[in-house]
């Protein structure tokens, strides 16, 4: 993975626009954090069709303790990518569903994820997106009931189908 | 009283009292000289000279000195003077507890009662700071414990604190009287319940917006039996169930409680029980506002009749599970009080009518953006005493509905023509409503408005909001914080450099076109002292147009901009005087994080002491 030195400009080069423009996707992407690992590849961003909003953190800047007057407190998660050189976050209450998540997490770090089956995982991608649980334990995206999943899942990590072992 | 003026006039009392009493005459100095005699030498054996005379008379009169601007410009008149006011300084405020060392503190001020301790910047309630970046009050506790066993009040905001540093208080000052912890993290209800059980002076323990880790100690039964001193009791941020029957008895033998926050685990039954045993309860945290049971016919308790029966209650918050068909219990209080919270309940319109059309006297009124334009118009139409006013939004996303708008932002402006304070989230504005504000509302020092929805125009022509913060301002001519939002130009940052006087406090994010933003604030406002910046297209040589002025700021914050390493490293050895932390935002790199020239995050400071030394290894320091 190549680190680049010197300023990546375009990367975190903000543009003014009315919402739907195409300068408004670039909005988007260079407005979500990252580290400063950041791999320059805004020719795929520019490309690929305006993503659903991903969160930003901390946006708006509201305290935590405010956040979902009814449901419990935001729950922050680690997502990973293999070969993606820099980790995000988001915020699983913010999902009420696996196939928004899904939606969400393709649109982060533009891949696909393929047809889910109970018996067969992910099929037809390449990549399956796995997380850890309470126990420590590193599961199958979508196995659990939705809740079951919000509530116990501690990191995400989309890994390369040929990566994925059986066992999960 | 400004500065000059004070010390004006301390120059003047004392150049009375010396008139009246003369210095005696054995030793040469005319008290003009004493004045200027900076040795500070004191003999035991000659008479009192004159400057022995003048440390006794400004002892006695800077007793009467509180403002510690006030305090500050005594200590900068002579060396005389900065020993007399050390001498007599009983209360601290550190704004930034990096910008020196404790050992600093001690050394300098001998008779502390009273420190106020700020630690993170405000960007970090939002996680935008890793975690474990720093503000322990460790070293703190550990330095004042041997330098001040008198020690009566603490009051710290964003600081990480241990059960242990709990511990270690409540064992090193016996007279301790006072705790306030605002938005601290790092203990638990152990810590909490050594505190209720160790501080036997203890008048108040207020956990506002901390979190406090459920460790399954009953602390409420920590107090110690016999009669408390308790005047103020706030555990609302608390999210562990508590011993009712302990907190029932504790308030029994609580005559002095004053005000009384319960969390959400005290329940509506249990509210009513206590609201029996003190009737003279000023400030009241209802908890949960929610029935344990389903009501049970005539056993129900007779809500009103506690309400009614409290009536010295001038502030009411709480309402954290609130079942609507209770909200009406609340009345008989209702025109007494100047202080509601109603931002953890989601009240609609319908429901809010009804109880605020009486409450002609509140001063201060929080609440969910789901009372709509319409409640506002309502808070609008009867609460005329209005000073602070703050809109948070229910559902905190950037394309959730929006039910409050320019509407109830203007609405405000035309009702409550004394509004001092306001934060107003929304999803969407007009220059218009924020022009009639500015217009309507001259005694503003605080606009924070919030438009979610990232460089959202004037939803209804289009254009930037410059011009609606622009006007104010220009309009707000006591404005002294201000916080911005929505799409906006550099023009807008000309105007607040230009008409921004007195602000010292400024909020931006996701605006500006360039540096030229950056360069008109940092040349203009004057009395800038907190400037916190996220998402911004402000670069290098916006950072270094301030170098004339970091010195005399409490801090610059400035993250997901175009900083490069090479711009902060400039402003780091230019100056000494500022420490210049660099970090990225997830704080787990175990190696050097700074391995390209994108600055993630800057946080600047002004700092006595140089750079700490317990920077996590994902800080970097310049």
């Amino acid at each position: 993975m190549e680190v680049t030195n010197g300023l990546n400009l375009k990367d975190t080069e903000l543009r003014l626009g009315l919402p739907g423009a195409q300068e408004e996707q670039q909005l988007e992407v260079s407005c979500v954090r990252s580290n400063n690992k950041r791999k320059n590849n805004d020719s795929t961003e520019e490309s690929a069709p305006p993503p659903a909003k991903t969160q930003i953190v901390g946006w708006p800047p509201v305290r935590s303790n405010r956040k979902n007057n009814n449901n419990k407190n935001v729950s922050y998660v680690k997502v990973s990518m293999d070969g993606a050189p820099y980790l995000r976050k988001i915020d699983l209450k913010m999902y009420k569903n696996y196939p928004e998540l899904l939606k969400a997490l393709e649109n982060m770090f533009k891949f696909t994820v393929g047809e889910y089956s109970e018996r067969e995982g992910y099929q037809g991608s390449g990549f399956v997106p796995t997380y850890e649980d309470k126990d420590g334990d590193w599961m199958l995206v979508g196995d659990v009931p939705w809740d079951m999943f919000s509530s116990s899942c501690q990191k995400l990590r989309i890994m390369k189908g040929s990566e994925a072992p059986t066992a999960l | 009283m400004t500065e000059e003026d004070s010390s004006a006039k301390m120059s003047e009392d004392v150049e009375q009292y010396l008139k009246l009493n003369p210095p005696c005459s054995s030793s040469s100095s005319s008290s003009a000289v004493a004045f200027a005699n900076k040795s500070g030498t004191f003999k035991s054996s000659s008479p009192p000279c004159p400057e022995h005379v003048l440390e006794n008379v400004l002892e006695n009169v800077l007793q009467f000195l509180t403002s510690r601007c006030d305090r500050n410009a005594v200590s900068l008149v002579c060396k005389s003077w900065y020993r007399v006011e050390a001498q007599t300084r009983f209360e601290v405020f550190i704004g930034n507890c990096y910008s020196l060392s404790p050992a600093r503190l001690t050394h300098r001020f001998k008779g502390l009662r009273s420190i106020v301790l700020k630690g993170k910047p405000r960007f970090a309630d939002f996680n935008l700071m890793p975690p474990n970046w720093g503000a322990q009050f460790a070293p703190w506790v550990a330095a004042t414990a041997k330098a001040y066993p008198w020690l009566e009040k603490v009051h710290l905001k964003r600081m990480f604190v241990t059960d242990d540093d709990l511990a270690l208080l409540a064992e090193s000052f016996p007279g301790f009287k006072e705790l306030t912890l605002v938005c601290c993290e790092g203990f638990g209800t152990s810590g909490i319940a050594v505190i209720a059980n160790k501080c036997r002076q203890l008048k108040v323990l207020d956990l506002v917006e901390s979190e406090v880790t459920d460790d399954e100690v009953d602390w409420i039964s920590c107090f110690p039996e016999g009669k408390s001193h308790l005047e103020s009791l706030s555990f609302d941020c608390v999210e562990s169930p508590i011993n009712f029957n302990a907190l029932e008895g504790l308030v029994v033998r609580s005559p002095f409680l004053k005000k009384l926050r319960t969390n959400r685990f005290v329940s509506l039954e249990e509210l009513h029980r206590l609201m029996v045993r003190a009737p003279q309860l000023t400030s009241l945290g209802t908890g949960s506002f929610s029935p344990d049971n389903a009501p049970q016919g005539e056993q129900l308790p007779d809500y009103a009749a506690a309400f009614l029966a409290c009536k010295s209650i001038v502030c009411l918050s709480g309402f954290r599970e609130f079942r609507p068909e209770y909200l009406l219990a609340i009345s008989p209080v209702c025109a007494n009080l100047t202080s509601l919270n109603f931002s953890y309940a989601n009240i609609s319109p319908h429901m809010l009518m009804p109880i605020i059309r009486n409450c002609h006297n509140i001063r201060v009124f929080w609440a969910l953006d789901s009372i709509r334009d319409e409640g506002l118009q309502a808070v609008a139409a009867t609460c005329k005493e209005l000073r602070e006013l703050r809109i948070f939004p229910f559902d905190p996303r950037e394309d959730s509905e929006g039910p409050v708008s320019g509407v109830g932002l203007q609405a405000i402006s035309e009702g409550c023509r004394k509004l001092e304070s306001i934060l107003y989230f929304c999803q969407r504005m007009t220059n218009e409503a924020v022009t009639a504000m500015s217009e309507n509302c001259p005694q503003l020092t605080v606009f924070r408005l919030c438009i979610m929805g990232r460089h959202r125009p004037d939803h209804v022509t289009g254009k930037p909001m410059d011009d609606g913060f622009g006007a104010i301002v220009k309009n707000c001519k006591k404005l002294t914080r201000l916080a911005v939002s929505g799409l906006l130009t550099d023009e807008a940052f000309s105007y607040i450099g230009e008409y921004g006087k007195l602000i010292r406090t400024l909020s931006v994010a996701f605006a500006g076109n360039s540096d030229k933003a950056l360069r008109y604030v940092l040349e203009g406002c004057p009395k800038l002292q907190k400037l916190e910046i996220r998402d911004s297209p402000f670069g290098d040589a916006g950072l270094r147009s301030g170098m004339h002025r970091y010195c005399n700021m409490r801090f610059v914050w400035l993250s997901s901009c175009v900083l490069s390493l090479g711009g902060c490293r400039d402003v780091a050895q230019a100056l000494p005087n500022v420490v210049v932390e660099v970090f990225g935002s997830d704080g787990d790199d175990d190696d050097d994080t700074v391995t390209g020239d994108y600055v993630e995050t800057l946080y600047l400071y002004r700092s006595l002491d140089g750079p700490r030394k317990d920077a996590p290894k994902f800080v970097t320091i310049l």
